[in-house]
């Protein structure tokens, strides 16, 4: 044995008398037992993963040449733009970055669906996950601001409003987290501390919080059925594998793959279209000039189509609200004795297929101009969101499932 | 609470369509960053006539240089008029408050215009300035409609007058809209021999400098991204392998 293997040994050890390195290691992912059936949808944790890592790095860099104050805010970013050496690269990997973690978080969250994954044990698993959610939606509220583009400054104005449709501390409530009449240079220093320090900080430490539920209850797999059930003569899972190697490589190829997807989006059409940076977007904030068309962001319209469907605008908000905090109760409105939909009944079934629909829809009826017939489509749409959730535990708990087999297939 | 009622107004005129102002017929313009004669071109008329007003504050002369292939004897002589330092930003010594007086609004930076606008609503801008004597500027467009800038170019389109024809609108009644524009003189500073394919390029140029100037590394992002892909391909094959590899236990 060489002298620096050797001196890595000692290293080792010297570090395991004094910290729980190696135990670290074996619990997260040596000896950590996954299901060895692992299909597509159960990449996307480690991507989401991967790409926070990206936000963060990138965040970083960003957070060296940006100036958080409205005189100096849109300039500083074009400053990135021309003057960094590569600043470019470094924020289109930001703003793709954005819409790449909304993605890559719904169909993590949609595999959850598929799978019954949020089903017992897993419920706290499933809760932390949508507290994760949640933290990053305000991340990226915060993080559109700072740009200081038009749909920045009139996006963050219209969501802060919708705070003012609560009652009695409304109006109150919006100017306290304006801290101003209006949004102006006060809004954009909190923002920007909000969006680089206390939003980053909660969603690490969720992420974290994510990581040992999950390991702690064992992940669900693709036939939903619990591994640690059949275990050999050694203790361990009949039907698992170490994490690593098996699935770090597993994974290694799956983020090759989404990083080819992004640098295509990154390098090539970095504005996709106008959906992940708004053409509106490079006109500097005018507080004085009401953009004709405010958009929001992609990643928020299916909710936003939610908001304008219901006409009263309270009522509104609340659904709006509704809309999302609505799937952290799936552990306890679904009650199918079946996770996986390979063994679920034709109701489910169909009652997802008619969510994923509603979903895609309301999403798409989000971005446009709301015409009479838009208006009732969302409502159409929304209702059956809502009935989804709220017909689920009658749907599931009297559905037709199939015989689950006691091994993985 | 009202003023979530302005706001949801607001929102529901969303659309993805955003030209402003505009009366909807939107001509299309091929721009080529790879054409360098053409940017030059475009840099020139930019610098001669937009630059006497609007500011392109976020583009640095010497990027310009470089990005361009113009020396730096060039650049200094017939791009540079504000400033010797080819480490200035493209300024503009109009102060805001007095073009503010003049014009009723001060002229917008043009920087990142091109993104803001896109190029086939910057072409039909600078291709459809028609006479118009209501207004004070003496011209009216049809992207823009009501735009507070004179048709600072006429010298090199000369001047255009609509035509009308009658049509029937929504609620039935017979209205006159604007059916084409017609040149009817001659611009003053044409090339000889002259032709009216003259000004298309002209402004096409303009365009394509524009969308330049809207972002520089557009040139090389391309190229820089196709090199990114075909490195991630290959590592791809590399990392199925080490997987493949790896699974032979598990299958």
């Amino acid at each position: 044995m060489s002298r620096i293997i050797k001196f890595l040994y000692w290293l080792r050890d010297w570090v395991g008398a004094r910290f729980p390195l190696m135990q670290l290691w074996n619990d997260h992912l040596g000896k950590y037992y996954a299901p060895k059936n692992f299909n597509f949808w159960y990449l996307f944790g480690a991507l989401a993963l991967f790409v926070l890592v990206i936000q963060i790095i990138t965040g970083i860099w960003l957070t060296m040449n940006y100036k958080p104050a409205a005189e100096l805010a849109f300039a500083s970013v074009e400053y990135i733009m021309r003057d960094v050496e590569w600043g470019w690269w470094i924020r289109y990997m930001h703003s793709t970055g954005a819409s790449a973690f909304f993605i890559i978080i719904y169909l993590h969250m949609y595999r959850a669906m598929l799978y019954g994954s949020y089903k017992k044990p897993r419920e706290l698993l499933w809760i932390i996950g949508m507290l994760i959610y949640f933290t990053l939606m305000g991340e990226a509220f915060f993080g559109y601001l700072l740009p200081w583009g038009q749909m920045s400054y009139w996006g963050a104005q219209v969501i802060i409003s919708l705070f003012g449709a609560l009652p009695v501390i409304g109006d109150d409530l919006a100017l306290w987290i304006r801290g101003d009449f209006v949004v102006s240079d006060v809004t954009l220093n909190r923002f920007f501390s909000l969006h680089v320090i206390a939003l980053p900080l909660a969603l690490c430490g969720l992420v974290g919080a994510h990581l040992i539920a999950l390991h702690e209850v064992g992940s669900n797999n693709p036939d939903g059925i619990e591994i640690k059930d059949y275990t050999g003569a050694d203790g361990l899972p009949l039907d698992g594998i170490p994490f690593h190697p098996y699935y770090t490589v597993k994974d290694i190829v799956g983020v090759v793959v989404f990083l080819i997807i992004f640098c295509m989006v990154v390098f090539f059409t970095p504005e996709a279209g106008g959906y992940f940076l708004e053409h509106n977007n490079f006109i500097p904030a005018d507080p004085l000039k009401t953009p004709e068309h405010i958009a929001p962001v992609w990643y928020f319209t299916p909710f936003y189509a939610i908001l304008r469907a219901v006409p009263n605008q309270f009522a509104g908000v609340v659904a709006m609200g509704a809309a999302t905090v609505l799937f952290c109760f799936l552990p306890w409105l679904d009650r199918s004795p079946v996770k996986s939909i390979r063994y679920r009944g034709w109701k489910y079934k169909t009652a997802l297929a008619l969510f994923t629909i509603s979903f895609i829809a309301l999403g798409w009826l989000g971005l446009q101009a709301a015409t009479p017939t838009y208006t009732w489509m969302a409502r159409f749409f929304a209702l059956i969101y809502f009935l989804f959730f709220l017909a689920m535990p009658f749907y599931t708990s009297s559905d037709n499932d199939k015989p689950v087999p006691d091994r993985l297939t | 609470m009202r003023r979530l009622t302005y706001f949801i107004m607001l929102f529901s005129v969303t659309n993805m369509c955003w030209s402003a102002g505009g009366d909807g017929r939107m001509m299309h313009v091929d721009v080529d960053l790879s054409d360098k004669k053409s940017l030059q071109r475009g840099a020139r008329t930019f610098v001669n006539y937009c630059l006497s007003c609007h500011s392109a504050a976020f583009m640095r002369y010497n990027r310009l240089g470089k990005d361009l292939n113009i020396s730096e004897d060039v650049l200094k002589k017939n791009l540079m008029f504000g400033t010797d330092k080819t480490g200035d930003t493209m300024t503009v010594a109009l102060n805001r408050q007095e073009a503010e007086k003049y014009f009723g609004v001060a002229p917008p930076d043009l920087s990142v215009t091109a993104r803001s606008r896109g190029a086939d609503w910057l072409y039909t801008f600078f291709m459809t300035f028609y006479r118009d004597p209501s207004r004070l500027t003496g011209v009216n467009n049809r992207a823009f409609k009501d735009v507070a800038m004179p048709h600072v170019l006429w010298e090199l389109q000369g001047w255009q007058e609509p035509v009308y024809k009658e049509v029937i609108n929504r609620h039935g009644n017979i209205t006159r809209v604007i059916d084409y524009l017609e040149v009817v003189a001659e611009p003053v500073d044409k090339p000889t021999p002259y032709q009216d394919e003259d000004y298309e390029r002209t402004v096409r140029d303009l365009v394509n400098f524009m969308v330049y100037l809207g972002e520089p590394v557009k040139l090389e992002r391309k190229t820089i991204g196709a090199w990114v892909i075909a490195y991630l391909l290959v590592l791809l094959i590399l990392v199925y392998l080490l997987k493949r590899e790896y699974w032979r236990d598990v299958h």
